[in-house]
């Protein structure tokens, strides 16, 4: 009976309880907050550390233990509860313990409160201690982050433990009996986490948002728009030598130089006619080759942005697009040039080494220095192509020209149509019908036509430093030509701008370009399946 | 007196050993150490504050308190592995029983020493498994796991029946009660013994080396 005990006892023993009941929401919590919990023993007694045990008071889980008391105290019927419960990032949750603090009527009435109770409340939080280590949700807690956080709830009343599910198991921690009623200290968890399980592995699954943009605009853009004030890195040569191939097709060209043969009709692009002597279905990998080399090499940097749409515009004739400046892979970095804007499409690069030459075509203009470097390293990539270059350069060099082999040679060896590029102005100072000797514009008219507006400019500033008093192109008796080589130059040396040329190499016209980007990948994925069909007749 | 005697038996791998004899011996000397105790006149005392620790398995997934009190957990280590080593070095079926005695001294008249007279004593048999590859291991792992929880939960058990304990002792007898020797904790008087099991069964060796222990014991 309550009698029996003296008010002392009786104050102390609720002083007990209440302290107990905090420490034993502190002592769960802490064990559910997923960390290791660590405090050191202190030999000097301190007069905060209720039970003799270093227990830390988070200052939160003793409010919300205050205020779920509310000034009371457990008792029979009266229990008090901590739920804990996990919930996940979508919003899901689920209880996964219940740890209960009751009182039932037993009571001890021998019992010393102010020593024994005090002692075996000490043991008691002990046992409570290993025992939360011990149930499943501690694993849970210690795992917990960005897929699931552990929560808790402090009630006062009655235990509710329908929230657990079917076949909870029970764990009781210990009871203390006192006069006043046995204190017992139980936690009842959730077995059935097989859904939880599965659901967290479900979430652990990494979420691959990596999208592999071929048409990596955003990693071009400073490159394009590097490129577009940049100079270098515009294969002029390469519009030299597709003027070459396409002046050579209006000669007698060989068979393998048929492909630029083509009439107007077969361009698909409704540009002047210049530019569309040069967009040729790209039938052949040496074509191809040539002209993605010839883009190389071209140097004018205005002529950049518009000799990168050279090929652009040539690919956009041909279903199979052929090298486009870009990444390894021959994804096209076109798009940053302004008139990449079509190039950008064209996914596809053949295997062919030209494409690494386009792919440093790309990085030429951003870096707008080491052209030789780049030249040099697309030289080495288009290694193996140069075979068909050479060959094929060397046949339209020689329907213009008797280019010597060693200039062929070198030019093979080097990136094709490096010939043209102004490095190489001394080989090419010779040879006027290879291009003019100062600057790569005014060798071809093709090219001129190519050039931007920006480009012919410096083209026809090249001009002006260039007068040709008498222009005897060196090796142009050659009877086999139907039409005087020097006629020819003059007839094209001004071509027309095209009119896909003919945008300003600037943010601006880019910006254009850009917009008209999605119908053009648009037709272009329409058209995937020959292109991929193009490569595979390439490889 | 009765002394109380409860036995724990697991199975392990051989490098679980350490840890899961460690869990369970922390996890018993948690609840049977106390502060230290500072005796003031009038024969009262105040106790010290006992910190805790969380300590993980990394051969087991397990998780155990202990009490924080490095010379303790040095102590307990260092038996531990004298038990382990034995347990190698003996024969190939890996069984052996490592015991945690709790005592008391009790001053007898000269000539005679004191006498050790234990109260509880905890029997941990061990048998050491061997596995044959990594995906039985994981499962040990998790499987000695939730043994050693289960272990945890009996323990918690049988200290919370509030059987027999020493009473708490005046200041002049707390050295028979209580080692006094650690600096930062109180644990009841105990001692670590182990036996190896061979494969005849016997441990006579280890048997009548403890009792030529327990007698000059002083």
């Amino acid at each position: 009976m309550e009698n029996d005990l003296s008010p002392q006892d009786k104050k102390d023993l609720d002083k007990f309880i209440k302290f107990f009941a905090l420490k034993t929401v502190q002592v769960i919590v802490q064990a559910r907050l997923g960390e290791k919990i660590c405090t050191r023993s202190s030999s000097s007694p301190t007069g905060s550390d209720w039970f003799n045990l270093a227990i830390k008071d988070i200052p939160e889980v003793t409010h919300e233990a205050k205020k779920a008391l509310a000034g009371q105290l457990p008792g029979i019927g009266r229990s008090m509860c901590v739920e804990i419960s996990l919930k996940t990032s979508e919003g899901d949750s689920m209880e996964l313990e219940t740890w209960c603090l009751e009182m039932n009527e037993r009571c001890d009435k021998d019992i010393k409160v102010s020593y024994t109770v005090y002692n075996r409340l000490s043991l008691l939080l002990k046992s409570l201690l290993a025992i939360t280590r011990v149930t499943p949700a501690y694993k849970l807690s210690r795992k917990q982050g960005h897929d699931y956080v552990i929560l808790y709830r402090i009630y006062f009343g009655e235990v509710q433990l329908a929230g657990l599910g079917e076949g909870f198991q029970t764990v009781r921690v210990g009871l203390v009996g006192t006069p006043t009623g046995t204190i017992t200290l139980s936690c009842a968890y959730r077995t059935n986490l097989a859904f939880m399980s599965a659901r967290q592995i479900e979430r652990t699954m990494p979420i691959m948002g990596i999208i592999i943009d071929h048409f990596n605009v955003g990693h071009m853009h400073p490159c394009n728009y590097r490129a577009a004030g940049e100079e270098e890195g515009v294969p002029y040569p390469v519009l030299e030598d597709s003027q070459e191939v396409c002046t050579t097709s209006f000669s007698t060209s060989p068979p393998s130089q048929c492909v630029f043969t083509v009439s107007k009709a077969h361009y698909k692009t409704p540009n002047p006619a210049v530019m569309d002597t040069l967009k040729v279905p790209m039938l052949g990998l040496a074509f191809s080759q040539q002209l993605c080399s010839s883009r190389l090499s071209h140097q004018t940097p205005v002529l950049g942005p518009a000799d990168l749409c050279y090929p652009a515009t040539l690919n956009a004739a041909n279903p199979h697009q052929m090298v486009i400046p870009g990444k390894e892979g021959g994804v096209p970095q076109g798009p940053l040039q302004p008139c990449h804007g079509a190039l950008a499409e064209h996914g596809r690069l053949p295997s062919c080494p030209p494409a690494d030459a386009t792919h440093r075509l790309s990085a030429t203009p951003s870096g707008g220095e080491d052209t030789e470097t780049l030249s040099q390293s697309s030289e080495a990539k288009s290694s193996s192509p140069s075979e068909a270059l050479e060959t094929t350069f060397s046949r339209k060099v020689g329907a213009f020209v008797n280019k010597p082999s060693t200039q062929v040679t070198t030019t093979s060896l080097d990136l094709p149509f490096a010939a043209f590029a102004t490095r190489n102005f001394d080989l090419e100072e010779n040879d006027p019908m290879v291009r003019p000797p100062d600057s790569p514009t005014p060798d071809s008219p093709l090219h001129g036509s190519l050039n931007s507006e920006d480009s012919i400019d410096s083209g026809g500033q090249h001009q002006d430093d260039f007068v040709m008093v008498d222009f005897k192109p060196a090796f142009s008796k050659d009877d086999l030509l139907p039409m005087d080589l020097g006629t020819f130059y003059r007839e094209f040396q001004n071509p027309p701008q095209l009119s896909s040329l003919s945008i300003d190499v600037s943010a601006q016209s880019m910006a254009e370009d850009l917009d008209s980007l999605p119908e053009k990948l648009a037709i272009y994925e329409r058209n995937i399946d020959e292109f991929d069909a193009f490569v595979d007749t390439l490889q | 007196m009765n002394c109380r005697s409860e036995v724990l038996e697991v199975s392990v791998e051989g490098r679980q050993v350490d840890e899961a004899i460690l869990a369970l011996l922390h996890t018993i000397l948690l609840h049977r150490s106390t502060g230290k105790f500072h005796y003031k006149k009038e024969g009262t005392y105040s106790i010290g504050t006992v910190g805790t620790q969380d300590i993980d398995c990394d051969f087991i997934d397990f998780t155990f308190v202990r009490v924080s009190s490095e010379e303790l957990d040095r102590a307990i280590r260092k038996a531990v592995g004298e038990f382990k080593e034995a347990l190698s070095n003996s024969g190939s079926d890996g069984m052996g029983q490592i015991s945690l005695e709790f005592y008391q001294k009790k001053k007898s008249r000269w000539p005679f020493s004191d006498e050790c007279i234990p109260w509880e004593v905890w029997s941990i048999k061990v048998n050491v498994v061997n596995l044959a590859n990594e995906q039985e291991r994981q499962i040990c792992r998790e499987k000695v796991g939730e043994k050693l929880g289960e272990k945890v939960i009996n323990i918690v058990e049988v200290i919370n029946r509030h059987e027999y304990l020493p009473k708490m002792p005046t200041q002049s007898e707390v050295d028979n009660v209580f080692d006094t020797s650690l600096k930062d904790v109180q644990p009841y008087l105990y001692k670590i013994t182990y036996q190896i099991t061979d494969s005849l069964g016997t441990s006579v060796s280890t048997t009548v080396r403890r009792l030529i222990k327990d007698t000059l014991a002083l």
